[in-house]
């Protein structure tokens, strides 16, 4: 792989090697998966109240504040 | 829209490649999961102004870099990668060979520019089309190309071309710049 640097017309050949790189260092951590601590957060996390907007959207926003 | 347990299944989805774009921005494994957190609150906090059936994930990663670049603005990156953090983040670490060649080619990512590095992980990485990174960035299509043409000129030139002088001037030039414009 170094000596070919040496050579032109190799961009291309390049160019596919930095996005092997690029991909091989975003996969690892994409196949972490989900920490534990993200899938609570989701989860359970109760939406808050819509802000001060709420009397422009009448009950709308909040019909589905029984869910659970 | 409403906080449907689907949509919270939807958002769960996204999050692996959140982690992913958050570590390849910051280079620090516990400062990215921070961020991935305060994107999510900030996402769920803020769920009725998601469009139904628009792109969740870029909606996710939108919100993620604002807060990245608002955090970044402060601290200026003063926490550099410099012992390898960024490997310690990783479950297996790779072999010998291996682990110097991903050394450097995270260290070569970290001497782009921020505008660049972005765009080239998310088109080279997360999957975007150059239409989403846009939308993503904030900025038109034909930039985030040019943005992506540059960071891959210069990661180009930072790993495998070291001894530039080997190359004539015009082809060293065209190969560092060629995505300009």
């Amino acid at each position: 792989m170094r000596e070919a640097k040496k050579q032109g017309g190799l961009n291309a050949e390049i160019q596919s090697r930095i996005g092997h790189q690029l991909r091989a260092m975003y996969d690892d951590i994409v196949r972490q998966g989900v920490p534990e601590r993200f899938v609570e957060l989701v989860r359970k996390l109760d939406v808050p109240p819509p802000g001060p907007h709420v009397e422009d959207t009448g009950g709308e926003t909040i019909k589905n504040n029984g869910r659970d | 829209m409403p906080l449907t347990d689907s949509l919270r299944d939807d958002i769960l989805a996204a999050v692996p490649s959140l982690r992913a774009f958050a570590i390849s921005l910051s280079g620090n494994g516990d400062r990215a999961d921070d961020l991935v957190q305060e994107t999510l609150l900030r996402a769920l906090a803020n769920i009725d102004s998601f469009q139904p059936g628009s792109n969740l994930p870029a909606w996710l990663f939108t919100i993620l870099r604002n807060l990245f670049r608002s955090d970044y603005r402060k601290r200026r990156r003063e926490v550099e990668d410099a012992d390898g953090s960024y490997a310690k983040t990783l479950k297996t670490q790779p072999a010998q060979g291996a682990h110097l060649e991903f050394e450097e080619f995270r260290a070569a990512l970290d001497k782009l520019p921020q505008d660049q590095r972005e765009a080239l992980i998310l088109v080279g990485a997360s999957g975007f089309s150059y239409e989403d990174a846009a939308a993503i960035c904030g900025c038109a299509v034909g930039t985030i190309k040019s943005r992506v043409n540059r960071a891959r000129s210069k990661l180009s030139a930072l790993l495998y071309v070291d001894g530039a002088e080997d190359f004539g001037p015009d082809e060293t030039v065209r190969a560092v710049i060629g995505g300009s414009g």
